[in-house]
């Protein structure tokens, strides 16, 4: 679905992150990638929606080469990516809004919008916080919401950045749950042993830019 | 840096006045009224230059305010920060302000223009803070944000008012473990070079964490399909005014028209 051949990237030119990075994400595969701590795991997340560009290399997404900005918009509809700080995908007031804002986004309706609502947040088991306000929630359910929030705009794939990071172990376990349940391709980037034992098909290690 | 602390107590403020809003002919009203109710009460009170007028103007004021039911403690307290504001500047009126002198203390001449002037303006900072709380104050912001967007103000206003709210409360807690972790390593405000570079660290860093907050949330905003167009998810309550809005309505253009036609 996703491949990234021989993809170089640096945010300095001093400093590479990656180099002549070779991956690739297959129809219903969960790939857990972990590395240590600046080793380039959320940049290679960010390089698959095109939030960053490589400096070399080739990004192919769901059958095409995608380069500009417009050939992502279409990726990113496709790739639901749920970032490492839930504070920065919650940016509408209310829990419907920001569930609802990439339905919008995608040209439905108002009605759409709102029965997609109610389906994604009952399906999480999250009915009861639609009508709240975001900046309001306990840290697992801005974790549970923006999930939603992402499932929201039916993805093929998901990438998940530290979706356990400071969850608490009902929460995680919920989380987990909710994940193993879905048939989407995932990218998740982790270092809990638990997520590697309870999702992974296959494990990936980043070191020095690199795969291995 | 008094400005974030006070923020928090406006917070609270307006939590403590939305949990009393219960049957109070104010809350009724459809925040569109009330988003009109405000900006007509204000122009006309900024309008106005008679004294009578203007303490009319407190009196309905106060009288909305009794209808909003508000916290009278809590409405008290915040006024007395916008007094506490203004009183160094109507103490000065009188006494630089040219005119027919009054009376001479100490030498200074008080004119009774500057007089004038510094009443003035106690009345009408008092009539527009004390309808604005009561008219808007007990108002949820998100509510207000969508009465603005109804009545057609321009949706990048809108959203920028939205996520000013959303974010002022990071803000604020990025602030705090910042100011956490200044004082968990002994720092003390005192006087002294050290302090002053330290706080111009605080603030440096709260405003490129800012910035790099801004670039995440638009990156976010990207990855969800957002390409420039905001689009409300909104129409709960009647889109029709109901008859109290219009009584309401029609009862404060009668007073305005009223008000206008005496030449007060
Ligand atoms: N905006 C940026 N500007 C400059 N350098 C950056 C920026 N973001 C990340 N880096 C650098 O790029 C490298 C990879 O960062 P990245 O965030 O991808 O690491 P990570 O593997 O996700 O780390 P972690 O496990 O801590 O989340 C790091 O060395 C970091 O210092
Ligand atoms: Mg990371």
């Amino acid at each position: 679905m996703i491949r990234l051949e021989a993809v170089t990237f640096a945010y300095e030119p001093a400093h590479p992150v990656l180099e002549r990075l070779d991956f690739h994400l297959a129809e219903g595969e969960r790939v857990v990638l972990n590395g240590a701590n600046g080793a380039g795991k959320t940049t290679v997340l960010h390089l698959m929606v095109g939030l960053v560009r490589p400096g070399s290399g080739r990004i192919v997404a769901f059958g095409r080469e995608r380069r500009s900005e417009a050939d992502f918009v279409e990726v990113r509809a496709q790739a639901g990516l749920l970032f490492q700080d839930a504070d920065d995908q919650l940016f509408c007031p209310t829990v419907a809004e920001d569930v609802a804002f990439g339905p919008l986004n995608q040209g439905k309706s108002r009605a759409e919008a709102r029965a997609i609502v109610h389906e994604t947040l009952a399906a999480l088991g999250l009915e009861e916080l639609e009508q709240r306000v975001t900046h309001k929630l306990s840290g697992g359910q801005r974790r549970l919401v923006s999930l939603a929030a992402v499932l929201a705009m039916r993805p093929r794939a998901l990438l998940l950045d530290e979706p356990t990071n400071a969850l608490d172990e009902a929460t995680r376990e919920r989380l987990l749950a909710i994940l193993d349940s879905l048939p989407l391709a995932m990218v998740v980037v982790s270092h809990d042993g638990e997520v590697r034992e309870r999702l992974a098909t296959r494990q990936v290690r980043l070191v020095n830019g690199r795969l291995e | 840096m008094s400005v974030i602390p006070a923020a928090r107590a406006r917070g609270s403020a307006l939590d403590a006045a939305r949990a009393g809003e219960g049957r109070a002919l104010v809350a009724r009203l459809d925040p569109r009224s009330r988003v009109l109710l405000a900006v007509a009460f204000t122009g006309a009170v900024v309008l106005a230059e008679s004294l009578s007028a203007l303490s009319i103007a407190l009196g309905v004021a106060i009288g909305l305010a009794l209808l909003a039911r508000l916290p009278w403690r809590l409405t008290l307290r915040r006024l007395l920060a916008l007094e506490g504001f203004m009183l160094v500047v109507l103490a000065l009126l009188p006494f630089t302000v040219p005119g027919r002198i009054l009376a001479e203390p100490l030498g200074f001449g008080l004119s009774a223009e500057g007089l004038r002037q510094a009443a003035q303006i106690a009345l009408r900072a008092n009539a527009v803070a004390v309808a604005l709380a009561a008219l808007l104050g007990s108002l949820e912001v998100v509510a207000l944000g969508r009465a603005l967007a109804r009545l057609g103000a321009p949706s990048r206003l809108v959203h920028l008012f939205l996520f000013t709210v959303r974010y002022i409360g990071v803000l604020e807690q990025e602030y705090g473990r910042l100011r956490l972790a200044m004082r968990a390593r002994a720092f003390r405000p005192g006087p002294g070079l050290h302090c002053w570079t330290s706080l111009g660290h605080l603030f440096g860093m709260l405003l490129v964490r800012s910035l790099e907050r801004a670039e995440r949330i638009d990156a976010a905003m990207r990855c969800r399909g957002f390409t420039g167009r905001f689009h409300l998810l909104d129409d709960h309550g009647p889109e029709r005014p109901g008859a109290l809005d219009l009584g309401v309505g029609a009862a404060s253009t009668a007073a305005l028209l009223l008000v206008v036609g005496l030449g007060l």
